[in-house]
């Protein structure tokens, strides 16, 4: 009988069973930020075990509230930077070198086909765009991961969703994963694997793949995961250059990492994207998607564009596709937050950050900034935002806010009009 | 790190609370557990429900719907409640995350199939509910009023031996 993906990773990594139904993994990545890692940190410490598995596989950053906003946050970004530096972390990213985690790590190549990775972050699941198998997980596993370099999971069932046809233009991966979400539910896929498949998958840039895998967590699903290919193996190439002797011979070890075609899944779902149009979220869970038409015409107080899901350069192109030549409404706040210092760099020097600010945009540096309402952008009570973000909870963005998901195109219309907007019905 | 589970039980008739609604991510700055515990279920949308109520404040037990603890990994969700010494959630079904960091603190997140569910909040309409857990035999009675009703419920191996353990960390420390 063949196996996903999943089942090959979980093999491969296999510590213990200490009970039928416990796989305990052995981690290769152990990604780290400032909310959720100093109090592992400090837990480690009171127990007199402020050791690190292997320091080469631990990565951490300061992302979530950057550069430190208040004393606590301070403190807390201080315990992460102390902590790197008393264990020679090398790959430690402070205030200048930072970014959101799930755009950074990826890009500075420490995912890989058939990895491990843990995080004390529930959007962990991005890093599945790769083939890896990547979990969110909360801080006693982070600090065991820490520790130990292990984790323990069910063995995840898979569930394979096909996507087939051709996507419309000005329909894009976040609209694709809206959909998806919309389908299965918040729960669809809770203790699943979501296996992102088809034509639609493979044409799709590891940006987009990243999108998809992002939202994986708001079925539910423990990961997100895509079959690494030659789309794979051209966006890791400066980093595996020298590991293997052509693109092609990365491309031939990567497939071992690909169900087998008799694998079993526990059921598969198929989608047409050629008539998808862009998707609006409305209400307070992420599984309330409607077609942006359905939606036209609600008035927003702000538009934010970036964070781990739509916060990377293709992203940031797709807006200021829209925004080129425009000015966004006097009603609205336009917020833009590059999600790494090089997408940031990029966006420069193709005139993007211009762009925003000739519209009236307020760049800000990479963050995860307003997403989660902790630290810059947060809404005031009974406003509404219109955000390319993965989560739209009561609260999410502040205490009795609103928030819209949609893609960074759909964002950046609402932003010129003050309302949501189908980006494509613009004159 | 013993704890008693059972007491009196505040009852969420609403499925997918997540962890911005138990714990706000204004307060994830806080560095100890114990600073988050006036914040338990502070933007909860749940009519009739008040956070800063006297029934909150007396609970030991949540009783709610599916998908308890969706969200976000923040494992200050289950601190909130394990501070407010609310040691047992019961539910329907859990977000993965919110459930293995209930286990992985040693205390218990406990599924009940939909129709035991349904008797349980049926209780509720009897008067203050009292909920006794029994977790090496994995069953709970719950009384209201006068009326008492039994469950029985699964707890995997090893979810039972992180609680029995006192925490994964505690597990893991001595078996890695």
């Amino acid at each position: 009988m063949g196996k996903t993906i999943a089942e090959k990773i979980f093999d491969a990594h296999l510590r213990d069973e200490p009970f039928v139904g416990t796989k305990v993994l052995d981690i290769d990545r152990v990604l780290c930020h400032e909310i959720t890692t100093p109090v592992a940190i400090a837990d480690l410490e009171v127990r007199g075990k402020d050791r690190v598995f292997d320091n080469t596989k631990i990565k951490a950053v300061i992302d979530h509230v950057t550069p430190s906003k208040d004393s606590k946050t301070a403190l807390q970004a201080k315990m992460l930077r102390d902590w790197a530096r008393r264990h020679d972390i090398k790959d430690f990213f402070d205030v200048g070198r930072n970014g959101v985690c799930h755009a950074l790590f990826p890009e500075k190549g420490y995912i890989r086909p058939g990895f491990t990775v843990i995080m004390g972050d529930s959007h962990t699941c991005t890093h599945g765009a790769f083939g890896a198998f990547a979990a969110g997980v909360g801080t006693t596993d982070l600090e065991v991961g820490i520790l130990k370099g292990v984790c323990a999971f069910r063995e995840p069932a898979t569930i394979r969703v096909n996507l087939d046809g051709d996507l419309s233009p000005g329909v894009y991966a976040k609209d694709v994963i809206l959909h998806v979400i919309g389908t299965l539910g918040v729960n669809g896929a809770t203790d699943r694997v979501i296996e992102f498949r088809g034509p639609v998958v493979d044409a799709m840039t590891m940006d987009s793949r990243m999108t998809l895998c992002n939202m994986a967590i708001e079925a539910g699903g423990t990961s997100g995961i895509c079959l690494p290919d030659k789309v794979t193996v051209d966006y890791l190439w400066p980093f595996i250059s020298g590991d293997y002797a052509s693109r092609e011979a990365a491309l031939a070890d990567f497939t071992r990492w690909h169900s087998d075609p008799d694998a079993v899944y526990e059921k598969s779902l198929d989608f047409d994207v050629s008539t998808l149009e862009p998707q609006v979220t409305y209400d307070y869970k992420p599984d309330c998607v409607k077609a942006v038409g359905e939606l036209a015409g609600r008035k927003v107080d702000q538009v934010y564009i970036g964070t781990c899901t739509n916060g990377r350069i293709e992203d940031l192109r797709q807006a200021a596709a829209v925004l080129k030549g425009r000015k966004i409404a006097d009603t609205v706040r336009g917020i833009v937050s590059p999600a790494t210092p090089k997408i940031f760099n990029e966006a420069l020097a193709e005139g993007i950050i211009q762009i925003f600010m000739d519209a009236g945009f307020c760049v800000t540096n990479p963050t995860c900034g307003a997403c989660l309402g902790m630290s810059n952008g947060v809404l005031a009570e009974g406003e509404v935002c219109a955000s390319t973000s993965n989560r739209n909870f009561n609260g999410r963005m502040g205490k009795g806010g609103m928030v819209h998901l949609m893609s960074p195109a759909t964002a950046a219309a609402s932003a010129i009009t003050g309302v949501i907007t189908d980006a494509r019905t613009l004159k | 790190m013993k704890k008693s589970f059972g007491g009196p039980a505040i009852f969420l008739d609403r499925s997918d609370i997540n962890t911005d609604e138990i714990i706000p991510a204004k307060y994830l700055t806080e560095v100890t557990k114990e600073a988050l515990k006036p914040y338990c279920l502070e933007d909860l949308k749940l009519k009739g429900f008040d956070p800063n109520g006297e029934k909150l404040r007396r609970a030991r037990v949540v009783v709610s719907r599916q998908n308890f603890g969706c969200g976000s990994s923040r494992e200050h969700a289950p601190w909130v409640f394990e501070v407010n010494d609310i040691h047992t959630i019961i539910a329907q079904s859990y977000a993965r995350i919110f459930r293995q960091n209930m286990f992985n603190g040693g205390m218990l997140a406990i599924e009940l199939p939909a129709d035991d569910l349904e008797r349980l909040f049926a209780l509720e309409k009897e008067g203050d509910v009292q909920i006794v857990v029994d977790l090496e035999g994995q069953k709970l009675t719950a009384k209201g009023g006068a009326r008492t009703e039994s469950f029985s419920f699964e707890v995997s191996p090893f979810d039972k031996e992180l609680v029995r353990a006192g925490g994964w960390v505690e597990f893991a420390d001595a078996r890695y």
